[in-house]
């Protein structure tokens, strides 16, 4: 990139301060403004998720329900707050966490476009994922909902509440997310970089590719089943109903082919932010760029058709079953690759242990073990045994929240100093993370350990053999909660008070590292032409202002 | 891509994040595609589920199609084929700066259109004044054998029904799109929303080809 033109540009404008006041927010059609309108959201959404969680914890920390003598809730209360709880982290929270917040603001950057290929549709994904927020809140406050975030007939057909309401808020997420999905894979197909083909392209562009894929084909179908159970409730359709003709298990398997995919929704971009750190941190080029990549479209494709493991005692035909288990091993195989892939990057590299690198360790272990259990639930004969116990909790909180919700911590921390232009404080970074990690493994692997022995999920009541891990779940669930108290209270604070960060402070090699911090409204002052693979750290990186 | 195109200054229809015009086409394009298959799976659910009630009660599925009126759908299904045949003359008459053209076949294409949702509202009244309606408004002191007519009714609204909104939606679409041609901003270099809206209108139309035979014509 030519350096002779960049000298004379007044570095202290950028995105944020272009233009002014509220409004210039919220008409905006930068992607990066829209990607940090959906970072505030989706982390109010986390915080509201996550006191739900707390209110959980609290709840089961003894068989009677009390602290200090006082009932904390009710069975009923109970119900509606797991499912909320449910609800709000999955359609809320999870799912439009990495594409939306983070994806947004550094996939045209990656590119090296001036934006996303459909801007104005952008803004209205936003608007759409507000909208749906407000129709949450009020499902909430009119009467709160007590299905569980999967909506299961025949019980979402006949129990009072705010279901509908709820319903169509998921519905208008959808869109949000369809909408987001479209954009990113126009985005990727025309607006790279020149001299930017398929495979120089970051790993984390793979990865939000192959996400928006799944986004787009799965979530129409979730649309159409709700609207479905929506008109069941209204006008008895007779389609999910039993009692009038319909079939209960046909929710399931539309519920499921769309949800199963959203797994991958979830997971998918915490691997791409996985594909970026380590290679920075380890100051190394990625081991087995293709494989990894590839892997992502084969995690999207096989997804889609291992609904059915879901299903294994919902009375499916034995052949269905067994053709969903043997496909539900096959996904193992590109998750493998990918880990083994950052191992072998990782080995004989530099590593630094930075915040983001500090919890992308994390991410390692603890998706390994949320997928090895996956294995377990995958497998016929186990399934059986452990299907609505804690172990399947246990088994998906470490793929949702030790795999996707750790890489967005570290992602965020990673990017932040692009994002905001300052540097977060390391050493209180670095506490956090290693708190989390402690404070998710106490709450979790104790929820394993209760569901081999047969505690039942979504149980108000359990057994006084089980207080002493319920208590001790409880216990890590302060230690995770003080952890992330610790990452935010650090974040905030450095908007304040945090030293300027240069270009370049992790000396990454992707696009977005060759702006300024916090980049210019139009991402770059010249067009970058891309002359070097992704990760290669044989040469030095060059940045569009020498700003130190 | 191609970084050699010239760059035109003060284009109004380039925005600012393309290079090219093609690019930006291509790019809406591709968008328009997408969408449309997300429009193929939201109806993927309504045709599962219809499949497998009608396996469920092949009887109450062939009773209750009787009371359909193939001739109307038959017309229905003509005019549609009519109205993407125009659709398409007119996308060809924008790309080769024939302003007038382009003008009669999107208002030819309209009145189809309005034609489909005429007859499709006499379907509906007949069918509201016979008691034949979805779920539990459904007269079954009238039509009581075989049971399960209801469910095939639900179907048949429903998918009419969304079918008629992409028609609704469609028609406002065109709308804009004509007012557009009528203020001129269309040329050869630059119809992208005609080609979209024809892509659309296209789509709209391929799966009342499949609701056609699949409500109307039962064995």
């Amino acid at each position: 990139m030519s350096l002779a033109s960049a000298t004379h540009h007044d570095a202290s404008v950028n995105y944020l301060n272009e233009d002014k006041g509220i409004w210039s927010w919220m008409t905006t059609i930068d992607h990066k403004r829209i990607g940090i309108m959906y970072l505030v959201s989706v982390l109010i959404a986390f915080l509201l998720g996550g006191v739900f969680a707390m209110l959980i914890r609290l709840a089961l920390l003894n068989p009677k329900h009390t602290v200090f003598g006082t009932v904390i809730m009710s069975a009923e209360t109970y119900n509606k707050v797991f499912t909320l709880h449910g609800a709000i982290m999955v359609f809320l929270f999870i799912i439009p966490s990495i594409p939306a917040a983070l994806g947004n603001f550094v996939l045209p950057l990656m590119l090296g476009a001036k934006d996303v290929a459909f801007p104005r549709l952008n803004l209205f994904s936003y608007y759409l994922y507000v909208t749906g927020a407000i129709m949450a809140l009020a499902a909430i406050v009119g009467g709160g909902i007590d299905t569980g975030w999967t909506f299961y007939t025949p019980y979402s057909t006949s129990t009072q509440g705010a279901v509908g309401m709820m319903t169509m808020a998921v519905f208008v997420l959808g869109f949000s997310s369809i909408f987001t999905g479209v954009n990113f894979i126009a985005t990727v197909h025309k607006l790279r970089a020149p001299g930017m083909g398929w495979f120089n392209m970051p790993l984390f562009v793979w990865g939000m590719y192959a996400t928006a894929v799944i986004q787009v084909l799965a979530t129409p179908v979730l649309s159409i089943t709700l609207v479905l159970l929506l008109l069941e409730r209204v006008m008895k359709i007779g389609i999910f109903d039993a009692a009038i003709g319909g079939d209960p298990v046909l929710f399931q398997h539309f519920f499921w082919f769309y949800s199963h995919p959203a797994v991958y929704i979830m997971i998918l971009p915490g691997m791409a932010c996985i594909s970026e750190i380590i290679p920075t941190f380890c100051r190394k080029t990625i081991f087995g760029y293709r494989s990894i990549a590839f892997s992502s479209v084969a995690i999207a494709l096989i997804g889609f058709l291992v609904w059915g493991h879901h299903m294994f005692v919902s009375g499916q035909s034995q052949l269905a079953t067994v053709l969903f288990s043997f496909l539900t091993f096959l996904v193992a195989i590109p998750s493998g690759i990918k880990v083994f892939n950052w191992l072998a990057t990782m080995w004989r590299g530099n590593i630094s242990l930075e915040t983001p690198m500090v919890y992308a360790l994390n991410f390692l272990l603890l998706f390994a073990i949320g997928g090895l259990t996956g294995i377990f639930l995958g497998a016929l004969s186990t399934d059986v045994h452990l299907t609505d116990t804690y172990f399947v909790v246990a088994h998906f909180h470490y793929v949702m929240m030790g795999g996707t919700v750790i890489a967005f911590l570290g992602a965020i921390h990673y990017w932040w100093p692009k994002m905001t232009g300052r540097m977060y404080n390391e050493t209180w970074g670095r506490i956090g993370a290693v708190l989390v990690f402690i404070g998710f493994n106490t709450t979790f692997m104790t929820q394993f350990l209760m569901g081999s022995r047969g505690m039942p999920r979504r149980y108000y009541n359990y057994l006084d053999q089980f207080q002493q891990l319920h208590a001790f779940s409880t216990y890590g669930s302060w230690i995770l909660g003080l952890g992330l108290v610790i990452n935010a209270v650090g974040l905030i604070v450095s908007l304040f008070n945090g030293i300027k960060a240069g270009p370049n402070p992790w000396g990454g090699t992707t696009l977005e590292w060759q702006t300024q911090s916090p980049p210019i409204k139009h991402n770059f002052h010249d067009q970058p032409v891309l002359d070097r693979l992704p990760y290669d750290y044989r040469r030095p990186i060059e940045t569009e202002l020498e700003v130190k | 891509m191609s970084s050699t195109a010239v760059h035109t200054e003060h284009d109004p229809t380039l925005q600012h994040h393309f290079a090219t015009r093609e690019q930006q086409f291509d790019a809406s394009k591709i968008g328009m595609w997408l969408f449309l298959a997300t429009e193929i799976l939201l109806f993927g659910g309504l045709f599962v589920g219809y499949g497998l009630m009608q396996s469920k009660y092949p009887e109450a599925w062939v009773a209750a199609h009787h009371h359909l009126q193939r001739s109307l759908g038959a017309a229905n299904t003509i005019v549609l084929l009519v109205s993407s045949f125009t659709m398409v003359l007119g996308v060809w008459a924008a790309s080769q700066n024939k302003r007038k053209m382009l003008i009669v076949c999107l208002i030819l294409t309209l009145l189809c259109a309005g034609i489909f949702l005429g007859v499709k509202y006499f379907e509906y009244a007949h069918k509201y004044h016979d008691g034949l309606l979805p779920g539990m408004f459904f007269d079954t002191k009238a039509h009581p054998e075989p049971a399960h007519q209801n469910i095939f009714f639900s179907f048949y609204f429903m998918m009419t029904g969304l079918h008629g909104l992409h028609i609704l939606g469609g028609m406002g679409a065109i709308t804009w799109v004509l007012i557009g041609a009528i203020k001129g901003r269309f040329h050869s270099n630059y119809y992208t929303p005609v080609d979209l809206v024809g892509l659309y209108w296209h789509l709209v139309d391929l799966i009342w080809i499949y609701l056609f035979p699949l409500l109307y014509l039962i064995q």
